[in-house]
């Protein structure tokens, strides 16, 4: 599976929580390509990807786009990440 | 002899004379260092080298549009302006072989620098924001290239100072960003930091009694300029166009079209003429700005996306227990509202500082004029809302935005002299630590030569002293500027934090 992780430039925060998914995503034992976006393009990109992380602010402006979104508000909270992602593979 | 000479003199100029693989080659040992797989190793390695040919792509495009703006600028007020992009002054920058070695590899060491740094002293951030690792680099090896400095010497001190702005701009700032985050283990990395603490006791100044920017209601309508592409096209169109209509004013189209073409502009042969073919082409160009900086951040994207989580990597292993100093959008979940009213003021403020330019300019000040760039407004001006709305509610986030406006419009004015190396481009780096850090740098190696290098390695130690007193003075201790905060979750957030495990 294909997970896109968004934020507004694509530069930190996207990257940050690519690195948390990479983490959560190893400890459920989950195979996944990780890409980073910014919102200009996420859109575009979004027809590859079967799972979207990003933030709640953010999630709005993605629109309609076909994968599921996941919003973190705790970007360093790898808890969160790890329950939400369980919850949105299943 | 001669085959042997023949081969050194290939590597020199054919691999590390060329800046793109000498990007790909630090990469490449940021992810065996982080004991990656050699499909991982490699792949990461052509990527953030093929991230550098497209940063190259970008930037001939925005240099390409910068050549009419700045002689709108010229031809509207009479003076040089400058719009400051850190994208696209970072790819001008390496666009010169020289420096752009140089970056490279005082990019290289000075994070690896600032977690020997970080496992050494009080100060245990780990700066995670690789644009602006980049960015500083940047700014110090043009400074001190502009200074004359030695090659080695240049990569060195550069270097120190990298690591130096790593950790100590996360520590000066943790008091205000715990009052942000309500106590939380995360720091602030990014390199407007000057603007936030500003903002924020700005914020405590003028904000006593002030309600909280979230309890009001915020028009939808303006979160569309939260996407920095549209954002900068839109901003860009505006000012293209304004130009070009005050050019015409003050001495017709038809003058005016040709001193832009004069200026270097090839784009106009095209079009219909008249003052309409005019703006036409104008507000193509300011277009052409747009994508092309989306480009250089595709670029740069490209390269980070290997880089940093090698880096993270490592920091893991090496300083257990440090904090993350992250990008400065880690503090928008937690005032949403704070960051479009600071984003606006921050702008006020920017033009505040440019009619002072102008005012100034000529008659005292030999500085260019500065106009708001949007993506460090955005940004920075967003980021001062959230601290002036941590100290001081609605009030505090207004004045907050509009001092970080007004501070990296008028410090801005004052870094481009120092950068002069690289001649007058028509941009500059746009936040607060980059100016204030680059212009001190700058001064101290204008002295004399190599010497000067020896003054700014003394005043990077003297930076340590002071935050690593201040980090065992307030941050250890637990001040939080107007007392403790009430502990505000980010929005819709239900756990507390738990770090990064």
């Amino acid at each position: 599976m294909k997970i896109l992780a968004v934020c507004g430039m694509g530069l930190g925060t996207g990257l940050l929580l690519r690195m948390q998914a990479e983490k959560a995503l190893r400890e459920l034992g989950i195979q996944a390509d990780l890409e980073v976006a910014d919102i200009g393009t996420a859109r575009a990109l979004a027809s590859s990807a079967d799972l979207i992380l990003t933030s709640e602010e953010l999630a709005p402006q993605l629109g309609q786009v076909k994968p599921k979104i996941v919003t973190i508000s705790n970007f360093i909270d790898l808890r969160e990440m790890v329950t939400k992602l369980r919850a949105a593979m299943e | 002899m001669d085959q042997l000479n023949y081969v050194i003199n290939w590597i020199a100029k054919d691999i590390f004379g060329v800046p793109a693989y000498l990007v790909g080659l630090m990469t490449m040992i940021a992810l065996i260092a982080s004991r990656k797989g050699a499909g991982e190793v490699v792949g990461g390695a052509l990527k953030a080298t093929l991230g550098f040919i497209i940063l190259g792509i970008g930037a001939g495009a925005v240099i390409g549009a910068l050549t009419p703006l700045g002689a709108l600028i010229t031809g509207a007020f009479g003076v040089e302006g400058v719009v400051p992009t850190n994208e696209a002054i970072t790819a001008i920058a390496n666009g010169i072989p020289d420096v752009a070695q140089n970056v490279a590899f005082a990019m290289f060491i000075g994070v690896i620098g600032s977690l020997v740094i970080a496992r050494l002293t009080p100060l245990r951030y780990v700066f995670l924001t690789g644009h602006h690792m980049l960015f500083m680099a940047t700014v110090l090896t043009v400074v001190l290239y502009n200074a004359k400095v030695d090659s080695a010497v240049q990569i060195i001190v550069a270097a120190f100072g990298l690591a130096t702005m790593m950790v100590i701009m996360p520590a000066f700032s943790m008091p205000w960003m715990k009052k942000v985050t309500g106590n939380q283990p995360v720091a602030m990395g990014h390199f407007g930091t000057l603007g936030y603490i500003a903002a924020g006791m700005t914020g405590q100044v003028v904000g006593r009694g002030s309600r909280s920017t979230e309890e009001m209601q915020f028009p939808q309508g303006l979160r569309f300029l939260r996407d920095p592409m549209v954002g900068t096209a839109v901003a860009m169109i505006f000012i293209y166009l304004l130009l070009t209509i005050i050019f015409t004013l003050r001495i017709g189209e038809a003058a005016a079209l040709e001193a832009v073409v004069a200026a270097g502009f090839a784009g106009a042969a095209g079009a219909a003429g008249g003052l309409l073919g005019f703006l036409t082409t104008m507000f193509n160009q300011a277009l052409v700005f747009g994508g092309g900086v989306a480009v250089i951040l595709l670029g740069v994207r490209t390269i980070l996306g290997e880089i940093v989580p090698a880096f993270a990597g490592i920091a893991e292993r090496v300083i257990p227990g440090a904090v993350p100093a992250l990008d400065c959008p880690v503090s928008f979940p937690y005032a949403p509202n704070a960051v479009l009213v600071g984003f606006l003021a921050s702008v006020v403020g920017g033009l505040v500082g440019f009619g002072i330019l102008w005012a100034g300019v000529g008659a005292w000040l030999v500085v260019p004029l500065i106009l708001p760039g949007m993506i460090p407004h955005f940004f920075t001006g967003g980021t001062a809302g959230v601290f002036g709305n941590a100290t001081g509610g609605r009030r505090g986030a207004v004045a907050g935005g509009f001092v970080n406006g007004l501070i990296i419009t008028l410090f801005a004015a004052f870094l481009v002299p120092v950068m002069s190396a690289i001649g007058f481009q028509g941009t500059t780096f746009g936040d607060a630590d980059f100016q204030w850090f680059g212009f001190v740098v700058g001064n101290i190696a204008r002295i004399e030569g190599n010497v000067a290098a020896v003054g700014v390695a003394v005043l990077c130690v003297v930076l340590l002293v002071v935050a690593s007193w201040f980090q065992k003075r307030y941050v250890d201790t637990g001040w939080v500027p107007g007392g403790q905060p009430t502990p505000t979750p980010p929005t819709g957030s239900e756990q507390p934090a738990h770090g990064v495990a």
